[in-house]
């Protein structure tokens, strides 16, 4: 069975989604990513999706989940590189994924991710180090 | 329908018979009625006129149904006078009359040919009168044709006018909305600001709704649409151009704006996305230089 592979890049996470989405395997990146985040103790979860270029509600609920579950498990999680095609078809299902985070490509998301651990240190919310 | 082919090549052979009284009447008929001397040509409305008696007396002959084949090139011929005739400005009451004035000389010819016999007289004019009315509502379609095509065609040449997106400084992208959103326009909007915002790599767009009429809750919905497709990609999106007026009906109609940034100004909205991008401005105190003039 294919998988989407998980990398691991210092205290993040890299989710790179190269094929096309289908139900099970994006069950199976939801294991997999919370496993893992519980195993590396990530602080971030990037997730690339410049690839995708068909989505469903699906798809677009499990984006959201991931996100939730990473917060949950105490990882910031931003979306990265979503085509223009993919933000109107989620637009227009009527999910506007309140809250993940987004950024234009892979450097900007890099850089809120580093911003946003680095704002929770200083502030502690409710930060692992405390 | 039902009619016999030896009669209505009757129309034909009395159109070819009594062609000049016909045309003569005709071109009487319209001088009273409808010709337009400023918009067109006697000499040209005669060709016109000839061409059509020489077209209708050949599809007579062969049928009275003005959608069968006999009358393709009667058919190519009026749409071509209506296209012709709509650019001109003739109004659509004096397109049809053009043809339905043909009625009364046709209708001399029918009865100076066929006058002794009542009842074939009556057929025959029964026959013209419905080919004369169904060429006149051929002429009025095409006229209305033409019409749409142009109300059509005027409608995309604006819709792909009025979108431009504007790049105002290293990653940031304006967007001056002019005229009413509909959804049709939205779709066009929102792709062209996805499209621009993935090529210049830009975090902040901002949308400048200073041309845009009225905001009701449709267009409200557009554009929080559009904002959200935005942020999904990962770039903030910041209205601008709200005048008081739309501030009023937007909080009338119960329009959740809160979680879009929004600014009274382009230059606000401008200054803003500047320090989200990180670069800060100052003003360059003016100071005299040494041969006088003013340098900054």
């Amino acid at each position: 069975m294919e998988k989407i592979p998980i990398l691991r890049m210092g205290d993040y996470l890299l989710v790179t989604i190269q094929v096309d989405m289908h139900d099970r395997l994006a069950l199976a990146l939801q294991d997999d990513l919370t496993k893992r985040i519980s195993e590396t103790g990530a602080k971030g979860v990037l997730i690339d999706i410049s690839s995708l270029e068909i989505v469903d509600s699906f798809i677009g609920r499990m984006l959201g989940n991931i996100a939730s579950m990473s917060r949950v498990l105490d990882a910031h999680t931003v979306v990265v590189g979503m085509q223009p095609a993919v933000a109107i078809t989620l637009v227009e299902l009527g999910m506007s994924l309140p809250g993940v985070r987004t950024a234009l490509n892979v450097d900007a998301g890099m850089e809120l991710l580093r911003n946003s651990v680095d704002g929770q240190e200083e502030f502690g919310y409710g930060s692992r180090f405390y | 329908m039902a009619t016999v082919p030896n009669q209505t090549s009757n129309l034909g052979a009395i159109i070819a018979q009594h062609r000049d009284e016909i045309l003569a009447g005709w071109l009487r008929d319209m001088i009273g009625t409808t010709r337009r001397s400023d918009l067109i040509k006697e000499s040209e409305l005669q060709t016109q006129c000839s061409q059509f008696l020489a077209l209708l007396a050949q599809a007579t002959a062969q049928s009275t149904d003005v959608q069968s084949a006999p009358f393709e090139r009667l058919r190519e011929m009026l749409s071509e006078i209506s296209r012709t005739r709509t650019i001109q400005g003739f109004t659509a009451r004096e397109c049809a009359t053009f043809i339905f004035s043909i009625k009364r000389p046709l209708f001399t010819a029918i009865r100076e040919s066929l006058g002794k016999d009542s009842n074939a007289m009556a057929d025959e004019m029964w026959r013209t009168s419905e080919l004369v009315d169904g060429l006149g509502l051929f002429t009025t379609e095409a006229y209305l044709k033409t019409r749409e095509e142009t109300i059509k065609r005027q409608q995309e040449e604006m819709l792909e006018l009025s979108t431009p997106v504007v790049k105002l400084w290293e990653g940031i992208l304006a967007l001056p909305l002019i005229g009413t959103l509909d959804s049709a326009r939205t779709q066009v909007v929102m792709e062209s600001l996805l499209e621009a915002i993935v090529q210049t790599n830009s975090k902040v767009a901002i949308i400048d709704i200073t041309g845009v009429p009225t905001v009701d809750t449709v267009v409200a919905q557009h554009l929080l649409k559009t904002v959200t497709a935005a942020r999904l990609m990962g770039a903030d999106c910041i209205i601008s151009g709200v005048r008081p007026q739309i501030a009023q009906t937007i909080v009338h109609l119960g329009i959740n704006l809160l979680d879009v940034t929004t600014k009274a100004t382009l230059a606000d909205a401008f200054i803003l996305s500047l320090k989200k991008t990180g670069f800060k401005f100052t003003r360059v105190q003016k100071t005299e230089s040494k041969d006088g003039r003013t340098e900054e």
